[in-house]
């Protein structure tokens, strides 16, 4: 699975001959797309968490969310590159996309101290799932409202069109679904690692007896009981 | 309101703190009109089991059945029926007496003459338009009795009632959550002695397991005492 | 429900009026910062675009000190135990506390409003002022009801001043965003232009989306 995510991410870059610039578009907007969706999932997960009480659907809700911020920043770090490559600045207000994601990291960023902060594991994943429920419907809001925005005062300009030669359409769709994978893989392997690491522990406790089992540290990540 | 045999009956009930057990596999039934009286050192639970009863805290595992309902998907339907007096007086320290109370029989649809009864009923009328940061802890307790049993509940739980009153105040109070109220009563003590004379079941809880549960009648302080050791 | 409501609300104003707590100092902070405004931008009047940024980011940072208090006293003085006790909709507190800070919001800009025509702002606002109203209502109903669930959301975290602001800003770029576009032409140096209804909608549009998520997720929040 890893090794195909891996090919489909060279394939991508060597079949676009546009300039080194436009490649970086091959990442920075698929990035984005699958963040977002992310973002949208941890919504949808908190929706089920909340509905059936149960701690698997938190967990999941918790690593989408994990995942999403950590390729935010990669969009961020993308498409500042970009902008300094194509406009000689660091950072451009006219990019919608690159505003919604500043926006959206500095809001999705305060998940950790959230869930930090509060030790009670049960709240801490309640509230968890209530702020991604608030966040994920807040995402396509603040999108519509920020590209409002730009279109009224600088109309889109400057933007890649998604309309173009095939090999353009082909690069961007292959490159979507390389991230899309990879992201999905990463999701997968971090859902199994933090489920390993709850059952040993679960089998610590049963071995050692339930009152001198000492309580796990303070931590932002859900706590399988 | 149809009453129960039993107001208060709990099996296998358990209740988690991430993964520590607060509560574990707590059963007992409680007959309406009798008292039960629950004993055990700190942290061994009996606030866990009292807020659990007032439907303040979901059960995580077990039954939970108050005044004929279960909890928590019928808690609603009981809250206007308990009355709690835990630690916190759960009164506005910047308003009156008279003017947290008015704002708790709102709450609980219960007349304004009420509430004049039972500032009588605690001999806190004179005091009654002061803010409770001005009150003594002996004052603000006796309003807190007041706020509990303001909506006439069936069911009263209550958390070392008798903390920081006098005996004359303790006294005063007596007429309407001790024995002679009639109600069904689960409360907490440290006093074995007081304790058990004026229940009619004795619960011992020790890190959150029974291990004690017996008529009043039949336990000795003794045992209580171990409970401690 | 409605009785419910109007007492938590009475409670609430009853407290206010006594400890003045909350709106004095969302009152003072706003004009203190409209004189570091004028010291940090060096300009003696605003207008048009500036004047909207200047406003609209100074009422947004006064929203946030009375929304770091909204639940304070029920959680430092039981009152979130003495209100899950009653046999009401939980929903109820949501609505009052919402409501209650939409009040304190508008007193504030009874003052700070017309504060900052005398202050700083450039051209006469009486033309501008019906849609003025109109926007602050707006504004003031979205910041209510996103300030209220984040309030919530920050009271049971231990950090909860900060937690408070964090969340807050960033899900009300969208109001200020939109206020500000709004409110720009109105306060045009050449006197008031049209109010430009696309922005109403996304305001309106905001209120109506946050106000449905709260009334669905308030009780989580309350529970336990």
């Amino acid at each position: 699975m890893t090794s195909a995510v891996a090919l489909v991410f060279f394939y991508a870059p060597t079949d676009a001959d546009q300039g080194i610039i436009q490649k970086i578009f091959y990442i920075h907007v698929p990035m984005a797309i699958v963040a977002l969706c992310g973002f949208i999932a941890g919504g949808v997960f908190a929706v089920l968490h909340l509905r059936s009480g149960e701690r698997r659907w938190d967990l999941r809700s918790y690593v989408t969310i994990h995942l999403s911020v950590v390729l935010a920043v990669g969009v961020l770090l993308t498409g500042s590159i970009w902008a300094r490559a194509s406009w000689g600045h660091w950072w451009v207000w006219d990019e919608p996309m690159l505003v919604v994601f500043l926006i959206i990291f500095l809001l999705y960023v305060t998940y950790w101290p959230l869930r930090f902060s509060i030790e009670d594991p049960e709240r801490q994943s309640r509230y968890a799932s209530v702020f991604a429920i608030m966040a994920g419907a807040f995402v396509p809001l603040c999108f519509g409202a920020v590209r409002m925005a730009q279109n009224l005062t600088h109309p889109q300009a400057g933007t890649m069109t998604t309309s173009g030669p095939a090999s353009v359409t082909l690069t961007f769709l292959v490159s979507l679904a390389g991230v899309a994978l990879l992201y999905t893989t990463l999701c997968t392997y971090e859902l199994a690692s933090k489920n390993a690491t709850s059952k040993l522990r679960s089998l610590r406790r049963r071995l050692a007896g339930d009152d001198d089992f000492a309580a796990p540290a303070r931590s932002a990540a859900p706590q399988l009981p | 309101m149809p009453i129960p045999d039993h107001a208060v009956v709990l099996r296998g009930a358990g209740r988690r703190y991430g993964e520590r057990a607060a509560l574990r596999d707590v059963s007992l039934e409680l007959a309406t009109g009798s008292t039960l009286v629950i004993f055990g050192p700190n942290g061994a639970g009996k606030t866990t089991l009292l807020r659990m009863l007032a439907t303040l805290l979901r059960p995580h595992a077990g039954e939970v059945r108050v005044l004929g309902r279960e909890l928590p998907a019928d808690g609603w339907a009981v809250r206007g029926r308990i009355g709690f007096l835990g630690h916190e007086p759960l009164l506005y320290r910047d308003l009156s007496g008279r003017e947290n109370l008015r704002f708790h029989a709102r709450l609980h649809g219960a007349p304004p003459a009420r509430v004049e009864a039972v500032l009588e009923a605690v001999g806190m009328t004179s005091r009654a338009d002061d803010p409770i940061a001005q009150l003594s802890r002996g004052m603000v307790q006796r309003l807190a009795v007041a706020r509990t049993v303001l909506h006439e509940p069936e069911l009263l739980l209550l958390d070392e009632p008798l903390a920081n009153l006098d005996p004359a105040a303790a006294a005063q109070v007596q007429p309407l959550i001790g024995r002679a109220s009639a109600r069904t009563r689960v409360l907490t003590s440290h006093d074995p002695a007081g304790g058990l004379q004026g229940a009619d079941l004795a619960l011992g809880l020790k890190a959150g397991r029974v291990a004690l549960l017996a008529p009043a009648a039949s336990v000795t302080t003794a045992q209580i005492a171990e409970l401690y050791a | 429900m409605r009785g419910t409501i109007a007492a938590l609300l009475a409670k609430d104003m009853a407290l206010e009026l006594r400890t003045k707590e909350s709106v004095p100092a969302m009152v003072l902070f706003s004009i203190t910062t409209y004189v570091i405004f004028h010291f940090g931008l060096d300009r003696n009047a605003v207008s048009g675009d500036l004047a909207s940024g200047v406003l609209w980011v100074t009422l947004l940072f006064a929203a946030i000190l009375g929304i770091n208090r909204l639940f304070v006293a029920e959680h430092e003085q039981g009152g979130f135990d003495g209100f899950l006790l009653a046999p009401v909709d939980r929903t109820a507190l949501f609505v009052a506390k919402a409501l209650g800070l939409f009040a304190f919001l508008c007193i504030v800009e009874v003052v700070a409003v017309p504060a900052f025509a005398v202050l700083l702002l450039g051209p006469s606002p009486a033309q501008a002022l019906p849609g003025l109203l109109l926007v602050l209502v707006l504004a003031n109903a979205g910041v209510a009801v996103t300030g209220t669930l984040v309030a919530a959301l920050a009271i049971q975290t231990r950090a909860r001043d900060l937690i408070g602001p964090l969340l807050a800003l960033p899900l009300l770029v969208p109001v200020v965003l939109a206020s500000a576009r709004a409110t720009t032409p109105l306060l045009q140096q050449g006197g008031a232009q049209a109010l430009p209804g696309d922005w109403l909608a996304v305001l309106a549009l905001y209120d109506l989306v946050f106000a449905l998520i709260a009334y669905a997720v308030f009780d989580f929040l309350l529970e336990d």
